[in-house]
């Protein structure tokens, strides 16, 4: 099996720690652009449970063109809810990566772990998304 | 805006294998792409520029996944709480694109009672308007 198109080497590299302040406004639009009726999301007082998927941060040295990106899976764990006002320290590393022969040939599989803790340090979310290279 | 048809399934009636009630979705527009990329974040432009999505071999833009998963995540929430939910997990097997129509399944693997609470596993995924599946995945939620 060929070498992966994005090195090995950058396994375990991570982003900067970036806190995110979670705004009723953000959840709002969020759960109105999926349609979702959920009351609380509505509101903006309960963020639906993809809505981690708006935090986004870089990996230095992480750069692929976003025209052969395949999203394969996407996990989340909650230890608790999100809710507007929550001030959320994040960070992104990348987990893994690897190169697995798939229905278009061989693509690049790589394993992208957020997560988010808030002001005294107790883990609120954990989010894996699986990204497809092909 | 997308409405439930059926009755919230209670607790009690949950028990290893119950199907549950089904959540339609609304079509899929473009304009809806366009706001869920605003919204989440994802400009990938083959979610909102036909021209861009030709460019790479697709026929047209296609859905983001994570609108599916968004639509399971909403599913969630109508049957047991937006803040129930401890895991989630879907895989994205299927495109989906502007004029389908997702309907979101379930049924119930699994529930464990400890207590005044119900960890309850849910099999779930999202099927479009000819019963395929694009969106499969489950989840583990906490019910008082």
């Amino acid at each position: 099996m060929s070498e992966p198109i994005i090195s090995k080497d950058l396994i375990g590299r991570q982003s900067e720690e970036v806190l995110i302040e979670v705004e009723r406004g953000a959840i709002r639009k969020f759960a109105e652009a999926v349609g979702d009726t959920t009351e609380a999301c509505l509101r903006g007082d309960v963020a639906p449970p993809t809505f981690p998927t708006t935090i986004r941060i870089p990996i230095p040295g992480l750069t692929y063109d976003l025209a052969r990106v395949l999203h394969g899976g996407q996990e989340y764990r909650f230890d608790r809810p999100i809710r507007a006002g929550d001030r959320l320290r994040c960070q992104t590393q990348l987990t893994d990566v690897y190169a697995r022969q798939g229905r278009l040939g061989e693509m690049t599989f790589l394993i992208i772990e957020t997560n988010g803790r808030d002001d005294s340090g107790k883990p609120v979310f954990t989010g894996r998304s699986t990204v497809i290279l092909r | 805006m997308s409405s439930p048809v059926t009755a919230r399934p209670q607790i009690r009636d949950l028990s290893s294998g119950t199907s549950l009630p089904e959540l339609r979705k609304e079509p899929i527009t473009k304009q809806q792409l366009v706001r869920y990329a605003g919204a989440s974040g994802d400009f990938n432009l083959i979610h909102t520029d036909d021209e861009t999505a030709r460019q790479v071999g697709l026929e047209g833009v296609i859905a983001h996944g994570m609108l599916s998963m968004a639509f399971l995540g909403q599913y969630l929430c109508w049957l047991s709480g937006p803040e129930s939910v401890r895991r989630f997990e879907v895989r994205f097997v299927g495109i989906v694109r502007p004029g389908d129509v997702l309907t979101c399944r379930g049924r119930v693997k699994s529930v464990a009672s400890k207590s005044a609470d119900h960890e309850v596993l849910i099999q779930m995924w999202a099927e479009n308007q000819r019963g395929e599946q694009v969106t499969v995945g489950d989840a583990e939620v906490m019910i008082r």
